[in-house]
């Protein structure tokens, strides 16, 4: 999500004009391109001391908050879109968050590095766990703490209740509809409430 | 980063009284206040400070020939600190019913039949909601508008949540620290400990004690020490103090000092007792006991904060246990459900309560990207 692409890929799914929860907002880079660009409004949350700061100082409206602890700030439906991009693999309570996303969100959208990226298989079938450009770490040192595929993904929306309302991979700044599973680093799920 | 420098107090006469929550007035009053900082030309860089229970209006600077007279929030306030007085007018304003120089208790009683005495006990209970509307008096008075912004810590975090619900087109940007929304029944009964230590002292006479010429020093170190406790955090205590011992060796005295927590206590409260009122003590820990903009609306503060317009910034830290990051959560939550601009901060400092007053960089820098950010839009 670092890319500058990858962004514009994600906030062109985000209707003009939406109120908009970003969790783990990071230093606000993507909200402040939504309020600016497509007339957005709302906040970001962030746990890290460092991107609070960032948020402020860009200007953009951000809440401190450990997402584990979920969103009981917000009442349901008080945001036409939630996001919740490249956050998902850090949170111990995964499923809790995206029920937590789609209560308080009409829309949600989800982006989360994809285990089975091709170079990833190749990686495992080596014997050796994956370090790649969207996954740079160590096995020792992730943060990812979820480590799950775009299929992957489908079968947990499925049992959640949400309908899938758009679905893609990205890759090296383009978005992936043919065999994302296979050939995008990065998975997108954009959903609603079954 | 610099010091305003030195500074002196002005103050204020108000001959039209002051209608109160109680349905009292106050009559004839005078507020003093400090500001630092040029108003520029279209009135708009005005930012209030409100005080907590012991600060006053020498919010920053010096006074002249005094050493270590530094304003309380001297370590916010100044040129090029996080709120600039290069660019912004700060005013501190001591509230009605403390006795930092405003009226208040230690005041002549304008009353005749008083008989020219001091208020004492008779000075009228006054709310957070009483001190805005006095503040508001001398903004007005000020030629100021809008104020770019209420700042407060604790019960002055109150006094700028109490603008931004009554006075909402008042000011552009509320900042509430370390506050909450009311208090808890644990903050009421330390509250109430502290007044029982101050109204039992044989030396209180019903409050009356300057016609006795005496003051209830032992009940206000009392308070003091109490006060004193709420505000730092257990780590912060163990931190400085631990069991350290007073002496090398135990005492085994039940009254004499013996751990350094119990001199720094008394030390404190021994301090305090010489230039704090104990009538005044009375009356803020009333005011802090009342303030619940929320029961109006039967406890709903998401209607409460219906009528708020600012945009908010609060700031809560994990160690104050006195007013917790979860009651500032509650205000935020008020806020979003009301569509308002909030940004929160959730501070990881150790110092307690009191970490409001220090200078951490997190919880700085988050308070300068609030007032720059202000600063660019102002009109």
């Amino acid at each position: 999500m670092s890319d500058r692409k990858d962004m514009e890929i994600i906030a062109n799914l985000v209707p003009h004009g939406s109120r908009v929860l970003d969790l783990g907002c990071g230093d606000g880079e993507l909200l402040a391109h939504l309020f600016e660009h497509r007339g957005c409004n709302g906040y970001g949350i962030e746990i890290a001391d460092a991107n609070v700061l960032a948020c402020a100082r860009r200007g953009v409206n951000v809440i401190q908050l450990n997402l584990e602890e979920g969103l009981a700030l917000f009442e349901d439906d008080s945001f036409d879109v939630v996001l919740q991009l490249d956050t998902l693999q850090h949170l111990r309570n995964t499923e809790k968050m995206l029920r937590e996303t789609a209560r308080v969100g009409r829309i949600g959208i989800v982006s989360f590095p994809n285990f089975a990226h091709w170079p990833n298989r190749l990686h495992v079938i080596g014997g050796r766990m994956p370090v790649t450009r969207v996954l740079p770490y160590q096995w020792y040192d992730t943060p990812n703490i979820r480590v799950g595929t775009y299929a992957d993904f489908e079968v947990l929306a499925k049992k959640g209740g949400l309908r899938i309302l758009d679905a893609f991979g990205i890759q090296a700044g383009r978005a992936v509809r043919t065999m994302p599973n296979l050939l995008a680093s990065v998975a997108v799920f954009k959903f609603e409430r079954g | 980063m610099g010091s305003v420098g030195d500074v002196s107090p002005q103050s204020m006469h108000f001959a039209e009284p002051l209608p109160l929550a109680s349905g009292a007035q106050l009559r004839d009053y005078t507020l003093v206040y400090e500001t630092y900082g040029t108003l520029n030309a279209t009135r708009s860089n005005a930012v209030l400070v409100c005080h907590a229970l012991n600060a006053s209006h020498h919010v920053a600077g010096t006074y002249a020939g005094k050493p270590k007279s530094e304003g309380w929030w001297d370590n916010l306030v100044g040129p090029g600190k996080p709120l600039d007085t290069d660019r912004f007018f700060v005013v501190g304003v001591n509230n009605p019913g403390s006795c930092f120089g405003s009226t208040g208790p230690t005041s002549i009683n304008p009353d005749p039949a008083a008989g020219g005495r001091t208020y004492g006990s008779d000075f009228p209970v006054v709310t957070v909601e009483d001190w805005v509307d006095a503040q508001a008096r001398l903004i007005d008075a000020l030629g100021i508008t809008q104020l770019a912004a209420v700042l407060g810590g604790s019960l002055g975090g109150m006094q700028a949540l109490d603008w931004s619900l009554r006075l909402p087109e008042r000011l552009r940007q509320c900042i509430a620290v370390a506050t909450a929304p009311n208090l808890s029944a644990q903050n009421i009964a330390f509250n109430e400990v502290a007044r029982r230590a101050i109204v039992t002292d044989p030396d209180f006479h019903g409050g009356h004690y300057a016609e006795h010429g005496t003051l209830p020093r032992r009940g206000l170190r009392v308070a003091r020490m109490i006060g004193h406790i709420t505000y730092l955090s257990d780590d912060a205590m163990e931190a400085k103090f631990g069991r350290e011992l007073q002496k090398a060796v135990i005492g085994y005295s039940t009254q004499d000092v013996e751990f350094q927590i119990e001199a720094y206590l008394r030390h404190q409260g021994d301090k305090f007792s010489e230039y704090f009122d104990a009538n005044t003590y009375l009356l803020i820990t009333r005011a802090l006991d009342y303030f619940d903009p929320a029961r109006a609306f039967g406890g709903d503060l998401c209607a409460t904060f219906a009528a708020a317009r600012c945009r908010f910034q609060l700031v809560s830290f994990t160690t104050d246990w006195r007013f917790a990051p979860a009651r500032s959560r509650e205000i935020v939550k008020a806020l979003a459900f009301n569509r308002l601009d909030v940004s929160y901060a959730e501070i990881d400092a150790p110092h307690g309560h009191d970490a409001f007053l220090f200078d951490d960089p997190r919880y700085h820098g988050v308070l300068r990207a609030c007032f720059d950010r202000l600063a660019k839009e102002l009109p």
